[in-house]
């Protein structure tokens, strides 16, 4: 293996884990804050118990997305140096955005609601989760603002003089088109997984407490487990509507600007009118020749591509690949086609997880009813891995389909702006980076595991029994200012939060 | 000014920050093991003085290196890839020491504990020592060839200078760890850091001085004398204060004499940020490796609109929780008992 196989492992791995982590994060701040929203409104204690039971889980997992998100924030110096001085004109701008806007709010506001339980009023308190949830949804814009101009780069030009990419307009780059669909697709997903996750727990613990055939614990999996499964549904349900149509603008977005990508998704080798979309292949990906089409299904590529059903021509690979030789130089400019293949039906077909999840857990429910059916209590746990395998499908799917560039020529752009992954990697040893790539595997795979213990073992554990309402009345009840320091107070008033 | 040295001060600023922040962030991981010796409790004291900021805290080198990758991509590019084993070293110090702090509570169980502590202490101790090491090394400069690529053996970053500065920052983040300590908690704890503090004293003034001097006569240029002076005024403060039994004006003065080592250092740097020990041809300058002057315009733009914001909302946080910790204030763990019995 080349220096260069091993960084796109490096990258690939690293990233693939950091996302495995951050949809959860994205998706879930909003939902714990409106959690404690409805504490707030209803006064109602399940809320609390709900908040603060979902709200340990988020903590578990924003602090091993932070910790895999420090090193994608470096890797970029690290392992491609020579993307970083071709792009970093354009790329580090929404990189520094990012720390500025983003990253900055959401630490120094989550730090405040998890400390700040006694020590805010409440409503700041419910304020601080807000910003908390803001601010991971920001980052998410920023950075793939960063990753939408590698795709479809736009708002810079190529200087001839320099030999790198230079920022024309930052406008552009924050409205790029790809943007515009890819971050809405990503915050849908993000809500799908976070919807997922509290319904399937939810729907898990309802069924759990149903069959108890204790009146009391009856009476929890009614007015404190069914309300959030079907909060949970509904946010699935709304996301999954966002996601196809999100997903279907940045499709045909996608026909235009990257051909090579779509054409590989669809193992369309040859150019043809009406292509018929594809369920199933055989044969050898990476040989156009004998990959077989096996189940087809006509207009749907059509429509996917063009928003029409007939008279679409959609190029295919072997006739882009000799466009592209003209264009760019001799090269092979097709990316792995058994991976973006597959990876595009996965991302699609895994999606069905979350949607069957949704539509039983609504329907069971109809009514007042509390399911106590074991079926379903199956259903929600297996569904909950589902969104987060179609994450990484996706995100696997668009970064691969990319290949070979790490910067792809703008179709109605300047054909300059480009750069292959090749051309982008540091001049490192294999070794360097084989140490690197070996440590940062284990050292995931490791916290992966503690990461996955603590998680089970919090929601087997479920929430605490009767939280004590917090207070955010000082002693004399004025609701009155942080830190209040008094000489009647008892000199010994405990933390109500610490590590 | 030129928008490239208002980037140079600006990532400077930024540095200055998280050396500020995070020194004692990691003065208190450093520490903690000392200090809590003999109690969890006492370790959970340490431990959460820096419970609700150190994350924000941490978020400064993270916009520093994002503000260098957009206003310097050349200098990013060639210290990141430079500098390749040592970041993966302190990458990994950094992200064992998120988990270990955040961890380290979920699970009521004496080695569980024991084995967070480890990461924190690593994740402390390593950060500490290598931050200094890799800065005395920009100053002093690499061996950058004419494609401002790092063209030397690693052995060459291990000169005395930079060794050096490894141990300036690590005693200097310990004094500034002992002396917050010292203004965060009360009773036995604060008595036990304000005596580390004084026992941290004499070898911070001697390696800090050494290296402050070093840096002034082997880099530095006339103005650079006044953040050296700075940095000595900070540490006698901080020294007689410490004695005086006053932490607020302690920690002043160590706050002091960070900030004061950060701009000596950027200082003696400027205006180059990356200077060649082969050739000064291939020197890495703040006019060479910036972005275009609209990039530098509009990031500009950004930084001065959110950073005071930053800075009112991190300021706001830390007067919320500006009360001593005691042992008795320390609730009752929380965590869940090792293993994987069922409710």
């Amino acid at each position: 293996m080349s220096a260069l196989d091993v960084s796109r492992w490096q990258f690939g791995i690293t990233t693939v884990y950091h996302f495995l982590l951050v949809p959860l994060t994205i998706g879930l701040a909003p939902l714990v804050a409106a959690m404690q929203t409805a504490w707030v409104i209803t006064g109602k204690d399940h809320w609390l118990r709900l908040t603060k039971f979902f709200g340990k889980l988020f903590l578990i997992n924003f602090a091993l997305g932070v910790a895999t998100g420090i090193v994608q924030e470096f890797q970029f110096g690290m392992n491609w140096s020579e993307y970083s001085r071709f792009v970093g004109d354009v790329f580090g701008a929404p990189l520094a955005l990012e720390g500025l806007i983003a990253f900055f709010m959401e630490s120094t506001f989550l730090g405040l609601w998890i400390f700040g339980w006694t020590r805010l009023p409440k409503l700041v308190h419910l304020g601080a989760m807000w910003m908390v949830a803001i601010g991971v949804n920001a980052s998410a814009y920023f950075i793939v603002a960063a990753n939408s101009f590698m795709q479809h780069p736009v708002g810079a030009r190529f200087n001839p003089e320099t030999g790198r990419a230079e920022l024309d307009s930052i406008v552009a780059v924050l409205t790029n088109n790809t943007l515009l669909a890819a971050f809405p697709h990503v915050v849908a997903g993000s809500f799908v997984t976070a919807g997922t996750f509290v319904a399937g727990i939810a729907g898990w613990w309802m069924v759990r407490k149903a069959r108890s055939g204790d009146a009391a614990q009856l009476a929890e999996a009614r007015t404190m487990w069914r309300p959030a499964a079907i909060a949970g549904s509904w946010v699935m349900l709304v996301s999954l509507v966002a996601l196809f149509f999100t997903g279907d603008t940045q499709g045909k977005l996608m026909f235009e600007q990257q051909p090579m990508k779509m054409a590989s998704a669809e193992s369309l080798c040859h150019t043809k009118t009406d292509p018929d979309f594809s369920i199933l292949t055989v044969g050898t990906h990476n040989n156009c020749d004998s990959v077989t089409h096996v189940l087809d299904v006509p207009g749907v590529l059509p429509y996917l591509a063009k928003g029409k059903f007939s008279d679409v021509t959609l190029p295919g690979v072997v006739d882009l690949q000799q466009e592209y030789n003209a264009k760019y130089g001799v090269g092979d400019y097709r990316p792995n086609l058994f991976v973006t293949y597959w990876s595009f039906r996965a991302m699609i077909g895994l999606a069905a997880g979350s949607g069957l999840l949704a539509l039983a857990g609504l329907w069971l429910t109809r009514r007042g009813r509390v399911p106590d059916q074991r079926w379903f209590s199956w259903l929600s746990l297996l569904a909950i891995p589902t969104p987060f395998l179609a994450n990484s499908a996706g995100w696997v799917f668009t970064e691969m389909g990319r290949q070979p560039w790490v910067v792809v020529p703008n179709p109605t752009g300047d054909p300059n702006l480009r750069l292959t992954v090749q051309e982008g990697v540091s001049n490192h040893s294999v070794t360097t980076v084989v140490i690197s790539l070996v440590t940062f595997t284990l050292l995931y795979g490791a916290l992966a595991i503690v990461w996955f213990y603590l998680m089970r073992r919090y929601v087997i554990h479920g929430p605490d029994r009767a939280a004590p309402p917090p207070t955010d009345t000082g002693p004399d009840g004025t609701g009155g200012p942080p830190g209040r320091a008094s000489a009647e107070e008892p000199a010994v008033e405990q933390l109500s939060f610490a590590y | 000014m030129s928008l490239q040295e208002f980037w140079f001060v600006l990532i400077g600023v930024l540095f200055t920050g998280y050396f500020v922040l995070e020194g004692f962030d990691f003065g208190v991981g450093m520490l903690m093991p000392i200090l809590g010796k003999g109690s969890d409790t006492r370790r959970r004291v340490v431990l959460n003085t820096i419970g609700p900021v150190w994350d924000g805290n941490e978020v400064w080198v993270i916009t520093a290196g994002g503000a260098m990758f957009a206003a310097f991509p050349e200098w990013y590019a060639s210290m990141f890839s430079g500098f390749y084993l040592a970041l993966l070293v302190l990458l990994v110090a950094l992200i064992l020491r998120i988990c270990a702090i955040e961890y380290r509570g979920k699970i009521d169980d004496p080695r569980w504990r024991a084995r967070c502590d480890i990461g924190i202490g690593i994740g402390s101790w390593i950060p500490a020592l290598a931050w200094g090491w890799v800065f005395a090394n920009i100053v002093r400069g690499v061996p950058l060839n004419e494609k401002k690529q790092f063209a030397g053996s690693a052995w060459e970053l291990l000169g005395p200078y930079a060794l050096l500065g490894g141990l300036t920052t690590g005693l200097l983040f310990a004094l500034h760890g002992a002396v917050f300590l010292g203004l965060k908690t009360g009773g036995e704890v604060r008595a036990d850091a304000q005596r580390t503090a004084r026992l941290l004293l004499a070898p911070t003034v001697l390696v800090v001085g050494a290296f402050g001097l070093w840096t002034q006569l082997a880099y530095g240029t006339g103005w650079t004398w006044i953040p050296l002076g700075l940095a000595v005024i900070g540490l006698a403060g901080a020294g007689i204060a410490v004695y005086a039994d006053r932490d607020g004006w302690a920690f002043t003065g160590t706050a002091l004499t960070v900030a004061a080592a950060t701009a000596l250092l950027f200082g003696s740097l400027f205006p180059n940020v990356l200077p060649s020990t082969i050739d000064a041809a291939f020197n890495l300058t703040i006019h060479n490796a910036s972005s275009t002057p609209y990039t530098l315009k509009v990031m500009s733009w950004a930084a001065l609109i959110v950073t005071p914001v930053v800075l009112i909302y991190q300021g706001w946080t830390y007067w919320i929780f500006r009360k001593r910790i005691t042992v008795d204030q320390i609730p009752a763990p929380v965590g869940l008992p090792l293993g994987t019995a069922k409710d």
